[in-house]
């Protein structure tokens, strides 16, 4: 492709080398993916030995101690440590988002089956789907959950509510590709019955794609959870959820501005490592998808 | 032309109905009695009886469907049970804040994300194009309401440039309009600018391919009028569907963001509502921001459909 050597700074003939390398940038994007997302998920699990003392211990003496040797992140208006506090809420963030993932993929995959593969579903269902998604994604959850009452499993609800149409679209769009193949008609050619050639030949070939959705799916759900935690939707305070750590600093950005600056960094990190994930697992799994498109 | 737009109307139609329907249930999704629930704690049986008649709290759910959609057509979204006024008014008065804040954060997003895309497809691989490519994974991983806390620290507590909050409306004055504004919507816009800089860069790249383009240049023309002239006419399209996705996330994103600044906005509203069980300017907002939604959603659909001709006779 050297057919335009009058183009500013060419990008031909280095084509082939780019794509090489954007290939182990692939690749790339995975690992530090999987890096990030096993550093965050370690770090909830092995909250209670990692930290520095219980979240929840409080030393007035120490409020607003600066982070130092004895408080890594610094301390809060009540003397507890922010790192334990960060760490603990891990966990928490991190239970809501994988729930989510959980309720909005089974949901959202039944929805969408059915969708995609009953014609007279079709319509119903995802016209419902695109009212739920004609809501901004937050505003719903935080009605859903100001009208269930603030807990972590009305928090899953109101997000899986929210994420469920999401998946249930790329769904049906993979039903409606893999119904017409020509191993599903052998199949029900040969007698299979709907549940049987649905189950075990049409939802297969859509786990890819499905995988790739739910990975970010676990990031939108991360990041929404924090943003009701922020707005007081979240589990209730003593708790610790990166979004209520925030919230609670937030009176004291001129005293103590570490309060906010690690639980948001911390949201950040976990973010970005699903996004990658979802990014490098879609690049591995299925280059056709990774066309640009919103 | 017509055909096309009356068809996306009729389903946006459906979709407001189906929307409307949603915001009701919300209030019915409250387990227990409501008028229990928005009385508040330790409010008298007189206090809840009062509200139960008052918002017909007692009358069978058909009963106060009908109300609800009887009002709607009157642009009458019941009364809030704090505030003293009706839903229609209390959000009248807060539309303003928001749509300035979107508003801003619209032309902070569309001019930064464009320059810089355009820049970065002209100059592939210097530091334009790589701070546009980290900015777009950076912008969906960060919280928006954590950047505007951090854009405070910085810009009001680590200097004192800019106030950490509130709302002037624009007749107070431009200059205090934008102080007020612009940290709020540089907290928005900044999670947005490397999504739209992304793919302005990969369209204008793709038409700076395109023989007409290298037409252009042998004739001449200099490298940014080749760009304006003939490859931003393709960008068009792909710019526009990702500006009316942020556009979008930009309303969405200011509920929070709203409250992190103090801005007098919808999302402040809300959020307040939520905290004080306010729940017909809970039901009024949730409907006007999907019906800000629809309504963005279908402009797009119709410019879109106005610039490619091929989009009208799918």
């Amino acid at each position: 492709m050297s057919d335009a050597p009058t183009l500013p700074r060419p990008a031909a003939g280095s084509r082939g080398g780019r794509r090489g390398l954007r290939a182990l940038a692939g690749h790339r994007t995975l690992l530090v993916g999987v890096v990030l997302c096993a550093g965050i998920a370690a770090a909830a699990g092995l909250a209670d030995l990692i930290h520095v003392q219980a979240p929840g211990r409080m030393r007035m003496r120490d409020a607003f101690a600066a982070p130092g040797r004895l408080y890594p992140f610094g301390a809060d208006n009540l003397g507890r440590d922010v790192y334990s506090r960060v760490v603990h809420g891990a966990r928490v963030s991190l239970g809501i988002g994988l729930a989510t993932v959980g309720v909005a993929g089974i949901a959202g995959t039944g929805l969408g089956c059915v969708a995609g593969y009953f014609r007279r579903w079709d319509e119903p269902v995802m016209r419902a789907m695109d009212a739920l998604m004609a809501f901004p994604a937050i505003l719903l959850a935080v009605a859903i959950t100001a009208a269930l009452g603030p807990s972590a499993v009305n928090a899953v609800i109101a997000l899986a509510a929210v994420y469920c149409p999401r998946t249930a679209r790329i769904v049906r769009a993979s039903v409606l590709v893999a119904r017409e193949m020509e191993y599903v008609q052998a199949v029900r050619a040969i007698g299979a019955g709907q549940t049987r050639v649905l189950l075990g030949h049409v939802l297969p070939n859509c786990s890819t794609p499905l995988l790739v959705q739910l990975t970010f799916v676990f990031a939108y759900a991360v990041l929404a959870e924090a943003a009701l935690s922020f707005l007081g939707m979240g589990p209730p305070p003593p708790t610790p959820t990166w979004g209520n750590v925030i919230a609670e600093g937030r009176d004291y950005l001129r005293e103590a501005p570490w309060i906010c600056l690690f639980p948001g960094i911390a949201i950040s990190v976990t973010v970005l490592g699903l996004n990658l994930l979802g990014d490098g697992l879609r690049d591995l799994l299925d280059p056709r998808l990774s066309v640009e498109g919103a | 032309m017509g055909r096309y737009i009356a068809r996306r109307l009729l389903a946006t139609v459906l979709v407001l109905l189906l929307v409307t329907l949603i915001s009701f249930s919300i209030m019915h999704m409250v387990p227990g009695d409501p008028a229990v629930v928005m009385a508040g704690v330790g409010a008298s049986a007189d206090q809840v009886q009062r509200i139960r008649e008052q918002f017909g709290l007692g009358a069978p759910f058909l009963v106060r469907l009908g109300h609800w959609y009887a009002g709607l057509l009157r642009g009458d979204l019941g009364q809030s049970i704090l505030l003293g006024r009706s839903v229609a008014q209390a959000i009248g008065e807060r539309l303003p804040a928001t749509l300035s804040l979107a508003s801003l954060a619209f032309v902070l997003t569309a001019g930064l994300g464009i320059a810089l895309g355009t820049v970065a497809a002209i100059r592939p691989n210097t530091w334009v194009d790589h701070a546009v490519m980290s900015l777009a994974v950076v912008g969906v991983s960060v919280p928006g309401f954590w950047l505007g806390l951090i854009l405070i620290i910085l810009f009001s507590v680590v200097v004192d440039w800019l106030p950490a909050g509130g709302y002037v409306p624009l007749a107070q004055g431009a200059g205090a309009w934008f102080r007020a504004l612009v940290l709020p919507a540089a907290s928005l816009a900044l999670l947005q600018v490397g999504l739209l800089a992304r793919i302005t860069r990969s369209t204008v790249a793709e038409t700076l391919q395109e023989d007409y383009v290298r037409t252009a240049r042998a004739k001449g023309l200099s490298t940014w009028v080749v760009v304006g002239r003939h490859a931003f006419g393709n960008a068009t399209i792909p710019v526009m569907t990702v500006l009316g996705i942020s556009t979008s996330l930009l309303l969405s994103g200011s509920v929070v963001v709203e409250t992190v600044f103090s801005i007098p906005g919808l999302g402040r509203l809300m959020a307040t509502a939520i905290l004080a069980r306010d729940y017909p300017v809970i039901q009024g907002g949730l409907l006007v921001t999907a019906l800000l939604f629809v309504v963005i959603n279908l402009a797009v659909d119709v410019l879109y459909a106005w610039l490619d001709p091929r989009i009208r006779y799918e």
